[in-house]
């Protein structure tokens, strides 16, 4: 019997982070709503996208459990590998294709990778801190899993506008760092205020019995700031980019260690 | 084959100066490493056309009070260490590429 073959309708949503705006096409329509939800907060007209993925679910029980990431420059393109995702973005087209299981948080490991690549480009890049806005400046707190990164988001006070408690995103503009929300959240569980704000001072989390705040300079500074920057790709181009920016953020940020009792006079000294 | 020795910088590197340090990264394994200021001299004459032993007598000798037997010295076990972490090429013939091996993007 005669048929008519119907390609199905592909449903797409913004999502912008950082300034940053990649349309996500999927023919799954629940899945976009999914999507709509998890980054409330941060998605664009879609007129406005400037980045382009198509996402394909892969069906229930195809993720290996394997949770290296993996991401390479091969071809002209950004390949990105985990257990539960597969994706290629070629940066000459501004599009990508990712295959994922049908999980947000898949799609949220796939965002971070792209952005880090984005963001490599124009001298920005994503770090392992909490950070908040207060008095109209940012305030960055980094440190390894377990350092107090959610400690400090839940200590803040009132008046601070929490831009994410896991991953801080540093662009910059015109020469000055500046801090961006971002939906990409840790035990919070919650996304950060879509606002920014230049940075006033990034704070290496360590804790202690009391408050107390330490200058960290030279190489010390790189140091401790490259062990928190998120790079997935071992490209030596890509690596040199990152670096460089290190390099240059603790040029012109003032970087602390932050040693802290997890009590909320802790955020008497950003001011 | 001469019997003098060649040293250049690999390109699969980032390499950045911080008062009177040199820090390294490398771009295989993300290591850091941070060179001394003598490191730094031997680091910054590593063009792989200069022989080992003109960037001591040149570069080193001339800056610190050391004979250059005992430079020489330092300086061998220096590149041998920087070698083997792969930030460094040693060689009997100048290196023209800075990379021979290709493991570059």
């Amino acid at each position: 019997m005669p048929g008519v073959m119907v390609a199905p309708q592909r449903s797409d949503v913004v999502v912008e982070i950082g300034g940053l705006p990649i349309r996500l096409r999927c023919d799954d329509p629940s899945f976009v709503r999914v999507i709509q939800d998890r980054y409330a907060g941060y998605l664009a007209s879609s007129k406005e996208a400037r980045f382009e993925f198509e996402i394909d679910l892969a069906p229930p029980g195809a993720e290996s459990g394997d949770e290296d990431v993996r991401v390479q420059w091969d071809s002209g393109r950004w390949q990105m590998e985990r257990g539960d995702f597969r994706a290629e973005w070629d940066p000459s087209t501004a599009r990508g294709r990712i295959r994922q299981v049908r999980s947000p948080f898949s799609l949220d490991s796939v965002l971070r990778i792209v952005h880090t690549l984005l963001l490599a480009q124009q001298g920005g890049f994503l770090v392992h801190a909490s950070s908040g806005v207060r008095n109209g400046r940012a305030f960055l707190f980094a440190g390894v899993s377990g350092a107090g990164k959610t400690t400090m988001a839940r200590l803040a006070p009132a008046d601070v506008s929490l831009l994410t408690d896991e991953i801080s995103y540093v662009t910059k503009q015109a020469g000055e760092y500046t801090a961006v929300g971002t939906p990409f959240y840790g035990e919070l569980a919650r996304p950060g205020e879509n606002v920014s704000a230049p940075i006033a001072a990034l704070y290496l989390l360590a804790k202690g019995p009391a408050n107390k705040i330490e200058p960290v300079t030279g190489t010390d500074a790189v140091r401790g700031l490259m062990a928190n920057i998120l790079f997935f790709a071992r490209d030596p181009e890509f690596v040199k980019l990152v670096f460089d920016a290190a390099n240059d953020f603790v040029s012109r940020v003032p970087i602390y260690r932050l040693t802290f009792f997890p009590d909320a006079r802790v955020w008497e000294l950003m001011v | 084959m001469s019997d003098k020795r060649y040293i250049a910088r690999s390109t699969a590197i980032a390499a950045r100066v911080l008062g009177d340090e040199m820090m390294i990264m490398s771009a295989t394994d993300s290591t850091l490493f941070t060179l001394d200021e003598l490191g730094t001299v031997v680091w910054e004459a590593a063009d792989g056309v200069t022989p080992l032993e003109e960037i001591v007598a040149n570069e080193v000798c001339t800056r610190y009070d050391v004979s250059e037997e005992v430079a020489l010295r330092d300086v061998e076990s220096f590149v041998e260490a920087l070698v083997r972490r792969g930030l460094l090429f040693l060689s009997n013939e100048p290196i023209r590429q800075a990379n021979p091996q290709g493991d570059s993007a």
